[in-house]
């Protein structure tokens, strides 16, 4: 079956349908990942570029490996050296990479938008990585494979999203992926930290933690983005770990098998109790890495079934 | 009246025009209706529904109106030039053909420029500037503090005295309450308009946007409503406190429509304008991060686009501007939040305006005088009308003729254009100031 996208810029563009193709084939990529040899050669030939404006260790390093193992050459652009330090715009940037004939970008940005801006300009197929504080839909994919392996669907699942929403891509794509799914949605954040008329995505709108847990399967939980907090939006970290940090006594409100998630990096003792983050029983955060690689794998491989047989003429657009 | 009838003299070696077959609408007078109009050298020598019942005086240049709209010339109260600093994306000459081609016969130029125009040297620059290049009135409003630092007040009956018409921030609003209470108690002294761009800098802070559902769904800040309101209703207790003359230079929201409402009910010295594109377009808009629909303040929801048009109909608006905001490429082909704000407008004034006339929310002379006595009454500046003595500033228009827009071929030096494709009705025919046509279409 076609990938009906030429780019993967949010999960606000992909239907039900386009979602459940890439999870099917990010699970048959999970053992790929697992075996000893996992070197493939579907993308030899191609280049893959992760241009990262926005500091990553996770996302950049998994859509490297993913990239690695299908066997494109894969070159990881530093901004800090970039000609956009020196005063280069984003279109001048996209123009110059453009003749670098890549057949995939993948890009991360500090502004909304920006990667949609710059696959307006590029030849070849961009993945969003990350846009301020619009989208980051591998996240939420990687998220959603996650839940589907360990509850075997995602329809009817109870799911609280919880922290920084305000500031959050992360959040923003799993409301999108997930009620598409037909999975409920919770918010539950500080009323500063929730965006205007959150309601109007589909989800229910919770200030306390405990009245937001309440028989929930899954438990999302965000950083709180402390790099983008220009003002203030809680008086003290002590003060949000108190009423905002998950601790079993607040889990407690949970389905006693509610999943915990968080995208990373965590703030241990600010969102999360180490010794929650940590409970192999409940805790699949170091499983949503892993299922990181898989959903890349799943990407790049449909996405790169799109691209032209050969590269297009750099600079023909 | 009855020009040949009263026997009257042409002045030797000035030109004598003559008007004939128009629909007069002149917002001074309330008349709507068929008409001529007799001119010589820059000024109106007469108008009246049968002026030439008696014959055309002799030697008289000859205008056939064919039916069509002959109105004051357009007064566009917030005009942004690049000159000086920014003459790459417009200069006064260039703005000045713009507003030709839009019926606009008078611009009142914003101290945004850099240096900014804070200074009576500038002022007087620019004015000399306009004489010599502009084909339209140039009148400039001034800094309402030194280097539009909202620090320090700028010298605002010295500026006044060498022709600046008014005082603003322009972009920014003054912020500091105290400051803006003794700007406000000073000014009234000179009888200065004080124009006040209401948005409350720390509420609209990072905001690229109207806060809500969209800015949501995009990512974006937002910025509230309270933004503009907080500045508004402080300002309007300001102007309760010093009796100064208030101008609060766009509304974007429906409360503050109805805030102005009641100041007026209230008989404050106040008034209060919006942008063309205020009364057309909204929020939905800016779709997928559409930079050309970032203006300041934002484009809100439709129900305030909707309460804007009623605010124009009912009077509560008082002026209706272009807002015109040339950018470059440069400053709009980034991410939204780093785009720079503002439209152009100049071309598309007229035609937009018209909308709430085709529309039925309003009249077209009510609509009009938006647009020529009102701002001309605000800022204290001659024409606005079609009487005698009045310079013969005139705008003649067909307002049911379509167009489409096209950036390219709007004569701006800058193509930011909000209104790209869109199926415009009201053509300018002829642009005339003082006696002389700036600007004629050329197709029939």
């Amino acid at each position: 079956m076609r990938f009906p996208h030429r780019h993967l810029l949010g999960i606000k563009d992909l239907s039900a349908l386009d979602i459940d193709q890439i999870l099917d084939l990010a699970d048959s990529y999970v053992e790929l990942n697992r075996q000893i040899d996992k070197k493939q050669n579907l993308l030899r030939g191609r280049t893959q570029i992760n241009l990262f404006f926005e500091a990553s260790t996770r996302t950049q390093s998994s859509f490297e490996l993913a990239g690695k193992r299908l066997g494109a050459d894969v070159l990881n652009m530093a901004v800090s050296n970039s000609a956009l330090k020196k005063g280069e715009t984003l279109i001048d940037t996209a123009m110059t990479l453009n003749a670098l004939r890549p057949d995939l970008l993948v890009v991360r940005h500090q502004d909304s938008g920006a990667v949609e801006l710059l696959a307006q300009k590029v030849d070849c197929a961009v993945i969003n990585a990350g846009d301020g504080s619009n989208e980051h839909p591998t996240q939420a994919l990687l998220d959603a494979l996650t839940i589907r392996r360990r509850r075997g669907r995602l329809q009817g699942l109870l799911v609280a999203i919880c922290g920084d929403i305000l500031h959050s891509r992360v959040a923003r794509s799993n409301i999108y992926l997930l009620n598409r799914m037909g999975a409920r949605v919770r918010v539950v954040a500080p009323p500063t930290l929730l965006p205007a008329h959150i309601d109007r995505l589909g989800v229910e709108v919770f200030h306390d933690m405990r009245a937001g847990l309440q028989d929930v399967d899954i438990v999302m939980m965000l950083r709180l983005q402390q790099e983008r907090m220009h003002g203030a939006f809680v008086p003290s970290l002590r003060e949000y770990y108190h009423f905002h940090g998950l601790d079993y006594e607040k889990l407690s409100r949970a389905k006693p098998d509610a999943l915990i998630m968080h995208p990373g990096p965590m703030n241990r003792g600010v969102e999360i109790d180490s010794e929650v983050a940590d409970d192999i029983d409940r805790s699949v955060i170091r499983e949503q890495v892993e299922m990181g690689v898989a959903v890349r794998l799943a990407i790049l491989d449909l996405l790169s079934r799109n691209l032209p047989a050969n590269s297009p003429v750099a600079g023909a657009k | 009246m009855n020009a040949a009838a009263e026997g009257y003299k042409p002045i030797p070696g000035t030109q004598l025009t003559a008007y004939v077959n128009a629909r007069l609408v002149d917002p001074g007078t309330g008349y709507d209706g068929p008409g001529e109009l007799l001119t010589q050298g820059g000024l109106i020598v007469d108008t009246g529904p049968k002026l030439f019942a008696d014959g055309i005086p002799a030697g008289c240049e000859i205008i056939d109106c064919a039916g069509q709209v002959l109105c004051p010339g357009l007064i566009d109260m917030k005009v942004f030039v690049g000159e000086p600093g920014a003459e790459h994306k417009e200069t006064l000459e260039s703005a000045s053909v713009a507003a030709a081609a839009g019926g606009i016969t008078t611009i009142v130029t914003m101290p945004n420029t850099d240096p900014v125009i804070d200074d009576i040297s500038l002022v007087e620059f620019l004015k000399r500037r306009a004489r010599f290049g502009a084909l339209v009135n140039v009148h400039p409003m001034a800094a309402a503090t030194q280097g539009l630092k909202g620090l320090g007040m700028s010298e605002i009956g010295l500026m006044r005295q060498a022709g600046a018409v008014a005082f603003t921030d322009g972009v920014q609003a003054v912020a500091n309450a105290v400051l803006m209470r003794r700007i406000l108690s000073y000014a009234s002294r000179y009888d200065a308009l004080i124009v006040q761009h209401v948005e409350e800098p720390m509420l609209a802070e990072g905001g690229c946007m109207n806060e809500g559902e969209i800015a949501t769904r995009l990512g974006l800040s937002g910025i509230p409503d309270a933004a503009e309101t907080i500045m508004l209703e402080r300002d309007l207790r300001l102007v309760e406190l010093t009796g100064a003359r208030y101008h609060a230079d766009q509304l974007s929201c429906a409360i503050s429509v109805e805030i102005m409402r009641q100041a007026k009910r209230q008989g404050l010295p106040v008034s209060c304008g919006v942008s063309a594109a205020h009364l057309a377009l909204n929020e939905n808009d800016v779709g997928n991060y559409r930079t050309f629909f970032k203006l300041s303040p934002p484009l809100r929801r439709e129900e305030d686009r909707a309460a804007l048009v009623a605010g124009v109909a009912d009077g509560t608006i008082d002026v209706i501007v272009s807002g015109h905001n040339p950018q470059d490429q440069e400053s709009k082909r980034l991410p939204f939040a780093q785009a720079a704000t503002g439209g152009i407008g100049l071309e598309t004034l007229l035609s937009v305006a018209l909308s709430c006339f085709h529309n039925g929310h309003v009249s077209l002379c009510d609509l009009l005088a938006r647009m020529t006595i009102n701002p001309a009454r605000l800022l204290g500046l001659p024409g606005g009308k079609l009487a005698r003595g009045q310079p013969a500033d005139l705008t003649l228009f067909d307002p049911g003729k379509s167009w489409i827009v096209t950036g390219n071929r709007l004569r701006s030096k800058s193509k930011n254009t909000p209104f790209e494709d869109r199926h415009l009705q009201g053509v300018v025919l002829r642009t005339v100031v003082a006696g002389e046509a700036v600007f004629i279409r050329e197709e029939a």
